[in-house]
């Protein structure tokens, strides 16, 4: 296959039964798979065999699914486009021209592509949700919390969770009905200890994709929509009305504080980023090149060979955020903007139920177009990184085509509001 | 523009920070990028200050022995080891 949608094929077989048994699954190669090489997409951990199981990936075996390989992504999870792989760029397969969009790139793909059913990706600023809108599939950023987060290998840890991807809103939430629920090698889906109960446990998200929108109030974030190409936003007006006209009531909410939410994004990803990716000196597992030297010259030296450009450039800028003398400047001043960002959300809630944007401003753009310019790339990130450092979850769903190509309309759901949210998905694809 | 000039030393000074070589065609172009990009943080500075709610817990496990990796599974992705330890290079 060409499109270059697995860095490896390997059948994984599940349990004899469970909700998805005969249910193929791709999974992306940050989830540990026991066995079977974890590569981030990088040359670092291009030999890296995990000798457990994510606890995703240990659900999904006990829920009987068959996996079917590891998916391409961008290095580490940071990219747009899934292009910055060290295994090299995914097709879309709507058009192999086009990037399939990332971080998660190879996961949508092979949905889109048939190549799997369902998919696993992780969303750190919209890694599930932008790939899902250039291939035409849907995906899930659920909760802060939601699910489990052992056995990732972290990029930025305060914003990343594991979503499911599918062709349909129901598959998509059938997978989430699988990997969702607390975990005990995982404190952060430990929320509420005093009711010792995780929402997870009494919800059925499958079985709230019914389409029924009666009396729902879906507020459109007019800040976002100012910025995006011509064509995006009459598919995604199109489909609001749409809504509208299956019993939706659609108002107009205003998030002031989203017009920080990319700086705030990228200096805290980079931040956490720069300081998780110091694990990889090629001491303990990964790539090891310097034999002669002292420890830190080896490590520099492992770090130039196996690291990507955009990865470097995350951990410098990340290094720098952090340094003496700009931790006021940068990190403080961004965890103000999400703290602001916060509550402009609890604010917008109060008057809708669920919101909506397109999910990403522009159209798939094609292979190699987009990598010159890092800052013109993390722009694109502009509609979906207001929700991770909120926490919050949120589905793409395909609203209609433009050109030929997909266009993606976001829902936005309160804290643990999955339900509703893809309830109103499941309205816009019928 | 920025009040934080990013020159090719300074960049140089992060990578050492950051144990991350750097060619000299990388320094100059990162140099470049990075001007750009602070400059666009810069924006940060309109933030008003928010009182973030302090509704953050500790979660803390219970303190007991359970089963971890063993020691042959630990290093089995060491890309050198010896006598069950990992082997790397001199400290200092």
């Amino acid at each position: 296959m060409g499109a270059n949608i697995f860095i490896t094929e390997e059948t994984v077989d599940g349990a004899d039964d469970g909700p998805l048994a005969g249910t193929t699954v791709a999974v992306k190669d940050n989830l540990s798979t026991e066995g079977v090489r974890t590569t981030c997409g990088s040359a670092m951990l291009e030999d890296y065999v995990p000798p457990y199981d994510a606890t995703v990936v240990e659900r999904l075996k006990d829920a009987g699914a068959t996996i079917v390989g590891k998916t391409n992504m961008d290095e580490f999870g940071m990219g747009g486009t899934t292009e910055t792989s060290a295994f090299g760029p995914t097709e879309n397969p709507v058009d192999a021209e086009r990037v399939p969009g990332g971080s998660s790139g190879g996961s949508a793909a092979a949905v889109a592509a048939g190549e799997a059913d369902v998919a696993l990706g992780t969303d750190t600023g919209g890694s599930v949700r932008n790939p899902a809108a250039f291939c035409g599939v849907v995906g899930i950023k659920p909760t802060y919390g939601l699910v489990s987060r052992y056995g990732l290998v972290a990029y930025a840890n305060s914003l990343e969770q594991v979503g499911p991807i599918g062709s349909t809103v129901e598959d998509a939430a059938a997978l989430l009905d699988v990997i969702s629920g607390a975990d005990e090698r995982d404190a952060t889906t430990r929320f509420d200890e005093s009711m010792g109960t995780h929402p997870a446990a009494d919800s059925e998200y499958a079985a709230a994709a019914d389409g029924d929108v009666e009396g729902l109030t879906v507020g459109v974030v007019a800040d976002l929509l100012d910025g995006a190409d011509d064509r995006v936003v009459e598919t995604f007006e199109q489909s609001v009305s749409d809504l509208e006209s299956r019993g939706a009531e659609v108002v107009e909410v205003s998030l002031e504080s989203v017009e920080h939410a990319v700086q705030a994004y990228y200096v805290i990803a980079m931040s956490e980023a720069s300081s998780n990716l110091a694990r990889y000196d090629g001491v303990r597992y990964g790539l090891s090149t310097g034999k002669d030297g002292n420890w830190n010259e080896t490590y520099a030296e492992t770090r130039e060979e196996g690291l990507g450009e955009e990865v470097k450039r995350r951990i410098l800028l990340g290094t720098y955020a952090l340094s003496a003398g700009y931790h006021d400047k940068y990190y403080k001043k961004a965890q103000d903007a999400r703290a602001w960002i916060k509550q402009d959300f609890d604010a917008a809630f109060e008057e809708a139920d669920v919101l909506a944007t397109p999910t990403m401003p522009v159209l798939p753009p094609k292979l190699g177009e987009s990598l010159s310019d890092p800052l013109q790339l993390y722009l694109m990130d502009a509609n979906t990184v207001p929700v991770n450092l909120a926490n919050l979850p949120a589905i793409s769903v395909p609203a209609g085509e433009a050109d030929g190509l997909p266009v993606g309309l976001q829902l936005i759901g309160p804290k643990f509001g999955e339900e509703t949210m893809i309830r109103a998905a499941s309205a816009v694809e019928n | 523009m920025s009040d934080t000039p990013v020159d090719a030393d300074e960049v140089r000074h992060v990578a050492e920070l950051a144990r991350v070589n750097l060619d000299e065609e990388e320094v100059e172009a990162f140099a470049a990028q990075f001007a750009d990009i602070l400059d666009y943080f810069d924006a940060l500075d309109e933030v008003p200050e928010v009182e973030a709610e302090s509704d953050l817990v500790n979660v803390m496990r219970t303190d007991e022995v359970r089963d971890g990796l063993s020691q042959e599974e630990a290093l089995q992705n060491a890309p050198e080891s010896e006598d069950g330890f990992f082997k790397g290079p001199r400290v200092s």
